[in-house]
């Protein structure tokens, strides 16, 4: 009976959500780069991606699909093995800013008082800085390279988390469900981790899959700036590449860079407007 | 609470946010980043010259004093001189402000009636085909890289097309125009996407109120509905989303700005990066948190004015 209950929780989403075919096609698009990812990184496709198999800037002909960049590698192996670096970026940042976001927003919310201050504080002032200022002081302090990157991104998008994490703890924590483990003795830390988080979890699985493609998007951005990530491909460099290379008509690179990109952060866009639709309650039906 | 007491209150908050903003730029620059004499010297530098350099850069003070010169220069606006280019940072920044102004200002009106028009015709037909096209053209647009955007239409529009000048700036009057309407349409693309979302969302939660079941039942149409009394009850969320984006869109631009050549302040920004000049990037986090904050509070405080149900809490 408790297995067929928790199920359902949630399977109705997920059945809701493949009731789509745009959201089913998104679902697999994100399945398709997950494993393609995996495979790259377990060297099974991509992992001659720095060997030279042809002539510098090859057009793309039926040998090279995608043609050869200026030091005459494959384009389609580099878009391949961007991909690990891609999702990887996607996975440790929504890591990071779920548990900064999550812990510190649960905390303030739960405990309020001089906690709660503390929380609101720190969220307010790295709000009040623009983004793109903190991305750069924090690359600046910690050196360029995958690691910087993964901080800088994570360190940047927790604050949205938090807020709306200890704003809907704060909603929850006077509740009968709440008190009814108050009366049996629960302590504070299972009463938030055990009854209240699952309650408002939804909100970590949308706003995971709109960080996620927030940080491919950036990665982008910092590799422009010089910031980014050093001594791998990854699409961010491909396009930043562009700059030089269209004037001397090489639009292979940045175009199936900037497709293999698009696919995903559309597939992610889609996927978080369905899940806001199956998993918030509030918005169902509008 | 009368509206006095709450003005005061939202500004004495100001305090401790400007400070936290503050304790962070003097971490990261003052304390982690490390003693930036051997970098702006060279390799050959003497201990002698090394010493007299962290004094003239106020780099010998005891950390309290180096944080509390942040901070004043939060109220004072002075920053001291670029280590780049030894110019006063703050003149720099004036000079910058003004060209980013002439590309970043038609670029967000156009933006703004642009958004807001379109998410008032997508909840219009809400559900419907206009709709989901439009969701879906927005979403499209949000997935493309903005260097993409930029790159392929300087290439396109500027350089085999020629209808716009490559890169570069002048800033007389009609010359001008050829300089910043491609950047400007660029900007307009890259935050066009999610603003109209944003809005779309805002009006529809308007939609679900008695006072709207009322209009409808008076004989009004759909169309006065949305544009007179939703809209109006809407604007509220959309005005503080305008407001509060202004100082992402004077930095928002450091992309634009660099491709294009445009010297404002992306370019400033840039520049600023490429050097390691530590004043003028700490010059412009506390400026740009400022002039955040400011006008958080300020729209707080308009809209208590303005809005008689915002409870003062």
């Amino acid at each position: 009976m408790k297995n067929l209950f928790t199920a359902s929780i949630w399977l109705q989403p997920l059945q809701r959500l493949t009731k789509s075919k745009l959201t089913t096609i998104a679902l697999v698009i994100v399945l398709a780069y997950t494993l393609i990812a995996l495979l790259a990184h377990w060297g099974v496709v991509a992992g001659d991606w720095n060997t030279e198999v042809g002539e510098s800037y090859e057009t793309p002909s039926r040998q090279h699909w995608l043609g050869t960049d200026i030091f005459g590698r494959s384009v389609a192996a580099k878009i391949i093995k961007s991909t690990e670096m891609a999702m990887s970026i996607g996975f440790v940042v929504s890591l990071i800013t779920i548990v900064f976001g999550v812990v510190l927003g649960a905390l303030g919310g739960y405990f309020g008082g001089i906690v709660d201050e503390l929380v609101s504080w720190i969220c307010s002032t790295l709000a009040s800085i623009p983004n793109i200022m903190l991305l750069i002081a924090f690359t600046f302090i910690l050196g360029k390279g995958i690691l910087a990157v993964y901080i800088a991104l994570g360190m940047t998008n927790w604050v949205d988390v938090c807020r709306l994490i200890r704003g809907e703890v704060i909603r929850h924590k006077d509740r009968e469900y709440v008190q009814a483990a108050t009366a049996i003795g629960a302590s504070n830390l299972s009463k938030l981790y055990k009854h209240i988080l699952p309650n408002v979890l939804h909100i970590v699985i949308i706003q995971v899959s709109a960080i996620f493609q927030i940080a491919i998007k950036s990665e982008v951005i910092l590799s422009y700036l010089g910031l980014g990530v050093q001594n791998s491909p990854s699409w961010g460099v491909m396009i930043n590449d562009a700059k030089v290379e269209l004037l001397s008509g090489v639009w292979w690179q940045i175009t199936f860079a900037t497709l293999a990109m698009f696919l995903i952060v559309l597939a992610f866009n889609i996927l978080s407007d369905a899940l806001r639709d199956a998993l918030d309650p509030k918005l169902r039906g509008k | 609470m009368g509206i006095y007491h709450y003005t005061i209150r939202r500004l004495l908050y100001t305090i401790p946010i400007l400070m936290g903003v503050c304790m962070l730029i003097f971490l990261i620059f003052n304390v982690v980043a490390g003693d930036p004499t051997p970098l702006l010297l060279g390799k050959h530098a003497t201990a002698k010259q090394m010493a007299a350099l962290r004094h003239e850069l106020g780099l010998d003070k005891p950390w309290f004093t180096q944080y509390l010169d942040i901070l004043k220069s939060g109220f004072t606006f002075d920053f001291g001189r670029s280590w780049a280019s030894k110019q006063k940072i703050i003149a720099m920044l004036q000079s910058g402000a003004w060209v980013s102004l002439t590309l970043v200002i038609p670029a967000f009106i156009v933006t703004g009636l642009l958004s807001i028009g379109m998410a008032l015709l997508a909840a219009f037909y809400r559900g419907k085909f206009i709709d989901k096209t439009m969701i879906l053209i927005t979403v499209m647009l949000m997935s493309i890289s903005a260097l993409t955007y930029i790159l392929f239409g300087q290439w396109l529009l500027a350089y085999k097309l020629g209808w716009f000048e490559i890169a570069g700036y002048d800033p007389h009057f009609p010359e001008v125009l050829s300089y910043i309407v491609l950047p400007s349409i660029i900007l307009v693309i890259l935050s066009i996407g999610s603003d109209m979302r944003f809005y779309r969302t805002v009006i529809l939660d308007e939609m679900h109120q008695d006072y709207v079941r009322t209009a409808r039942a008076k004989g009004l149409t759909e169309w006065i509905v949305l544009s007179k009394h939703v809209l109006k009850n809407a604007m509220i969320p959309i005005a503080t989303n305008l407001i509060i984006q202004i100082p992402s869109w004077l930095l928002g631009t450091i992309l634009v700005e660099s491709f294009f050549g445009i010297p404002g302040l992306g370019g400033i920004l840039l520049h600023a990066i490429n050097n390691s000049d530590f004043p003028v990037i700490k010059a412009m986090t506390v400026l740009s948190a400022v002039f955040y904050i400011v006008l958080n509070v300020a729209t707080d405080i308009l809209y208590t004015w303005l809005d008689p149900r915002i409870k003062l809490s």
